[in-house]
């Protein structure tokens, strides 16, 4: 991409960096800095901010029991589009952030037509071109992308009203916007889980921002090689085979 | 309203047979007709509006015409509109429409609000608005076809005219009604005014040669509890934005008896999908896996 944006996003990086620690033990990769953390949590959070406050706005009848948190329908109505923008905000940082690992390659085509066999956990071991990010993470990342377009004009139009933009263009922002709710809310259930209980070891990678190389080299064997110029498959075999010569000596790092 | 006990005679002495009169209470939907033809412009209307709902005062705004201001407002309900048609003949046509909520039978800003017990219909056929469950979101403006309801951004929730439901729920007329001067108002059941205003179209096509005249109830939404006597019922825009064919936008309808149930409820299957998952094909861990006995006492996840 643009090297005006690549210069930006180094430029933050390194900034934050000399704000917050990034701890990366023996054995592990640094996988999000700082400032990509820092930026995943406030989208997180805004987010959630957003997708609670909305609910009060979506089936009101549904989540009576839980619009009182934000102070009631009304108060759920006049804060949900400021939690909106800010979502929207902090994301357009992380688009500009993230725009070059998550461009769409061959790879990432073969592992969708694939994706079937890798939901099954058939395949324990990624295939050996899944980069930094695989094309699972990327197509929720557009979609999210997408999303905030969506998100953006149809609720700016749904904010200033009929009054400003006419009935015809609220009805169909009404259903825009709500659709790409849904897809979004959709796609949270499954990012959540994939980086808690479904992948193991995947959580720290937001948190403390390090993973380990076994994580690297299952999950993302592209990246592992790029980043440490070994060979994935060659140094999952050599774990493997001291595992099974010296089971107690070596305990798996992850 | 129905179970109200009224002074009607049940049984009187000394008569055989049902009493007279009995059975003549009836429950009915309550009608505003509104004959253009004799409304003057006298506003008389819109002060008893602003009146009895104990508006605060607002500045009118003066734009050349004899019309207090552009639109109605969120404490101005009612509003006289003036408008100048040319006829064909080149003479001009001074039309005075009363616009106010013209109280569907298949209210837009119904089907288009979300919020629970915001908006209520009565029996009776008069749409009100219940502020205190009003979120606020403005989707019925969007949803009236005839662009009623209107913000206050104080306190963010949305007014209209009530048809005076305080008012009709004591048995008593509209507060407009009440003011009319010239009889250009009339209040019953929509029965007698549908009555009354075909009956007065009539009378405008026979003896003053309006051919064109009818009544204005449109069927689009079901017909409306305002409805207007016109001398041109063919073209009723020309009485400043009465829509000749008025709808609901089909979206709201579908999206939100269909589209919204089954689309939660998918989004709910998501949350369940992943639990499934976790359930039936586990998790994927970072591979070599420790060997079985060793995730015992190893520090496994």
């Amino acid at each position: 991409m643009g090297t005006a944006i690549d210069r930006f996003d180094e430029k933050a990086r390194q900034t934050f960096d000399s704000i917050g620690r990034t701890e990366v033990y023996r054995g592990e990769l640094l996988r999000h800095s700082v400032y990509t953390r820092l930026l995943h949590w406030a989208v997180a959070l805004f987010f959630f901010l957003a997708l609670f406050t909305g609910f009060g706005i979506y089936l009101p009848w549904l989540f009576r029991w839980f619009t009182p948190v934000f102070g009631g329908g009304a108060l759920s109505r006049i804060l949900h589009p400021y939690f909106g923008v800010a979502f929207v905000f902090f994301f357009f940082f992380q688009m500009l952030n993230w725009l070059t690992p998550m461009i769409w390659c061959d790879g990432d085509s073969k592992w969708m037509r694939n994706i079937r066999r890798i939901a099954a956990s058939q395949e324990k071991l990624e295939p050996p071109d899944t980069g930094f990010f695989n094309a699972g993470q990327k197509a929720m990342f557009w979609e999210i992308v997408a999303g905030c377009i969506v998100y953006l004009i149809t609720g700016i139009i749904l904010w200033a009203g009929a009054r400003s933009f006419g009935a015809t263009a609220v009805a169909i922002s009404y259903v825009l916007h709500d659709l790409s709710a849904i897809i979004m809310l959709g796609g949270i259930f499954i990012h959540i889980y994939l980086s808690t209980i479904g992948e193991p070891g995947t959580f720290q990678a937001m948190t403390r921002g390090a993973v380990s190389e076994a994580w690297a080299w299952t999950f993302h064997p592209a990246w592992y090689k790029k980043v440490t110029g070994r060979d994935p498959r060659e140094d999952y075999e050599k774990a493997r085979q001291q595992q099974n010569t010296t089971p107690k000596a070596n305990s798996n790092p992850n | 309203m129905t179970d109200r006990k009224t002074l009607q005679t049940e049984k009187i002495s000394g008569h055989s047979g049902p009493s007279p009169g009995l059975g003549m209470q009836r429950d009915f939907e309550v009608c505003k007709l509104v004959d253009t033809t004799t409304c003057i412009g006298c506003k008389a209307c819109e002060v008893a509006c602003v009146e009895w709902n104990d508006m605060p005062f607002g500045m009118t705004t003066f734009d050349n015409t004899y019309q207090t201001m552009p639109e109605t407002r969120w404490n101005f309900w009612n509003l006289i509109k003036f408008n100048e048609h040319q006829r064909e003949d080149g003479t001009i046509q001074w039309l005075m429409r009363k616009d106010q909520c013209m109280h569907c039978a298949d209210p837009g800003c119904m089907a288009a609000c979300p919020a629970d017990g915001a908006i209520v219909k009565y029996t009776n056929g008069i749409v009100d608005f219940n502020q205190e469950n009003c979120i606020g979101c403005e989707f019925c403006v969007s949803g009236c076809p005839f662009n009623i309801p209107r913000f206050n951004p104080g306190t963010k929730k949305v007014y209209k005219c009530t048809l005076c439901s305080d008012r009709v729920g004591e048995g008593l007329e509209p507060a407009c009604i009440k003011a009319c001067p010239t009889g250009c108002l009339k209040f019953g059941s929509k029965d007698d005014m549908k009555f009354i205003a075909n009956e007065r179209a009539r009378q405008l096509k026979e003896n003053f040669g309006m051919e064109n005249a009818g009544v204005y109830d449109p069927q689009s939404v079901g017909g409306t509890h305002v409805i207007y006597v016109l001398h041109d019922a063919t073209d009723p825009e020309r009485y400043g934005g009465l829509p000749k064919n008025p709808t609901i936008p089909w979206s709201y309808t579908v999206w939100k008896w269909l589209f919204k149930p089954v689309l939660g409820a998918f989004a709910l299957f998501g949350g369940l999908g992943v639990l499934m998952h976790y359930v039936s094909v586990g998790p994927r861990r970072p591979q070599p896996e420790p060997p079985e006995k060793e995730a015992a006492n190893g520090n496994g996840d």
